[in-house]
């Protein structure tokens, strides 16, 4: 098996199972907490209005807003690494048919495999800082999966123009 | 690619023929496979034309009692709506959830099918494997569907009901079934044994498959980009104008101001459906570029003629696009583009039911020359 294959099946399977623990935490340890909490802060806000409560209302929109934020991102987060992992072992399977030589084929899996594990890394970092640093870490995750993607489109069109 | 050479006899043969033998690991989890995609496409389907827009406008309903309710200061009604919210939404949650689980287990199932072969583990043990894995991929989504219905009746626990654990035993059989395989195939990575023959579904290079292959990777491209673009322009302001539009929908509640509650909740309501159809559209550009990319490397099972096996692949592409492309412009032309998506989708089941069948062919005709035909 050559390496470049290797690393894309090997390391996809390695992050589905990741994803899927993850996922697998985060339902039964916080799923449902989260879920509680958009709910019942969202609930708890209009029953502040309908108490005439501003103050209490704003809080509990606070609440429910950073709530669903932190919700939505986890669930990105577990989705997108499975998405991903399917997709490496996918692309490693029908990787002897692009055409480019053995070290650019394995610089190509390195690069998707890294950007598969750190595009959804930089997410989850955004539920614990809303900075731009764990947006940049998410961007340089997508930017190298997109980069290694274009390299397979390119290498598989390769082939198809020698071949045809 | 090499095949692993167990000291089984009945691990030893050639592909071609054996790897795809009757009851097979790999006939059960490719026909499954695709059975299983065809049965969650057709649920979502109908799913999406009889109950999706229904259950949102029920939410939208209750909502706006919720909304009212805290104008008039009733805060019993306040929660009752609430409640209802809660109900309208694990009402479509759990039919979102069958649907995506009975395709995705559906796509593990072609995985798993194509990575068979280079699994240290004799065939019966693989195809019980394969069964167990169908049975938890059934088990898991029914029993999804069924919670809303069943609920904690007769449940011996106070917050999970039968439906619930029956679901979460499907997803334990996929789990140890997963598992089986993976242990094989780790054997086959550390393992020096000698390897004998090629895998003949992975050494095809027609037409058909080529333009599987790349055409679902340039979907799968094309679903990054959107993502990427929607990440970039929308999320963020979707996130601040939904907590934005419910503030001033509170407030105008406070206010007894009717008018801005009806418009604040028309707002809330068309920034829903803006998010839903971007996430609908890059889910599922993805997600059909990766049942493409599958389906390449399945098509020398096909058993169709060249210029029918080519088609049914372009038609699967064209619904493959035109669904999300429809779903995304579903805002601007409303119906229009509702109707042409599920057109797209309907295309996609047409060419991937046309895939199948081609395979229960090719089936039919080695059962007939091994002579397992009665």
């Amino acid at each position: 098996m050559s390496s470049g294959r290797r690393i894309l099946i090997l390391g996809g399977i390695a992050l589905a199972l990741w994803g899927m623990g993850y996922g697998l935490w985060y339902a039964v340890f916080a799923e449902h907490q989260a879920l509680n909490s958009i709910g019942s802060s969202l609930a708890e806000a209009f029953d502040a209005e309908a108490g005439r409560n501003p103050a209490a209302a704003e809080t509990a929109f606070s609440k429910y807003t950073e709530a669903k934020y932190i919700y939505e991102r986890q669930v990105d987060v577990h989705g997108h690494w499975i998405g991903l992992a399917m997709l490496l072992i996918v692309i490693g399977i029908g990787f002897d048919r692009i055409k480019f030589s053995q070290r650019y084929k394995v610089a190509l899996a390195r690069t998707l495999l890294a950007g598969a594990v750190i595009f959804p890394f930089g997410v989850l970092l955004q539920t614990f800082n809303h900075g731009p640093i764990p947006r940049g870490i998410a961007i340089l995750g997508s930017a190298l999966v997109f980069v290694a993607i274009g390299g397979i489109v390119l290498g598989l069109a390769a082939r198809q123009s020698s071949a045809g | 690619m090499p095949f692993y050479q167990s000291p089984d006899a009945e691990n030893t043969k050639e592909m071609g023929q054996d790897s795809f033998a009757p009851l097979s690991a790999r006939r059960l989890l490719v026909l499954g496979g695709i059975g299983l995609i065809l049965i969650g496409m057709l649920f979502g389907n109908i799913f999406a034309v009889f109950v999706l827009h229904q259950n949102a406008s029920r939410v939208s309903a209750s909502l706006a009692t919720a909304a009212h309710a805290a104008l008039a200061g009733d805060s019993s009604l306040v929660d009752a709506s609430f409640q209802d919210v809660g109900s309208f939404l694990e009402n479509r949650g759990t039919k979102v959830d069958t649907h995506v689980h009975m395709i995705d287990f559906g796509y593990l199932a072609l995985l798993l099918a194509i990575l068979v072969p280079w699994t240290a583990i004799k065939e019966s043990i693989k195809r019980r494997l394969a069964w167990l894995f169908l049975t938890g991929a059934v088990l898991l989504p029914v029993g999804v569907f069924l919670i809303h219905y069943v609920g904690l009746a007769y449940s011996p626990m106070q917050s999970i009901g039968w439906a619930s654990i029956f679901a979460d035993l499907g997803g334990l059989l996929v789990l140890i079934a997963t598992l089986g395989f993976l242990l094989g195939l780790g054997k086959i990575f550390r393992s020096q044994v000698p390897l004998a023959g090629q895998d003949g579904l992975l050494q095809d290079r027609s037409r058909t498959g080529r333009i599987l292959l790349a055409g679902g990777l340039l979907m799968v491209l094309a679903g990054f980009l959107h993502g990427a673009y929607y990440a970039g322009f929308d999320l963020y302001r979707h996130e601040a104008l939904d907590s934005s539009i419910l503030r001033s929908m509170g407030k105008a509640a406070a206010a007894n101001d009717a008018r801005m509650v009806d418009r604040s909740l028309e707002a809330y309501g068309l920034l829903q459906g803006d998010k839903a159809v971007n996430i609908a559209a890059h889910a599922h550009i993805i997600e059909f570029g990766l049942l493409a990319m599958l389906l390449a490397f399945f098509q020398p099972y096909v058993s169709l003629r060249e210029t029918w096996k080519l088609r049914w692949a372009c038609v699967l592409i064209i619904g493959s696009v035109l669904l999300p492309v429809c779903v995304l412009l579903e805002l601007r032309y409303g119906l229009v583009a509702g109707g042409l998506a599920d057109i797209g989708g309907l295309l996609v089941i047409i060419a991937l039911l046309a895939m199948w069948i081609g395979i229960l062919r090719y089936t039919g005709q080695l059962d007939a020359q091994s002579g397992d035909v009665r």
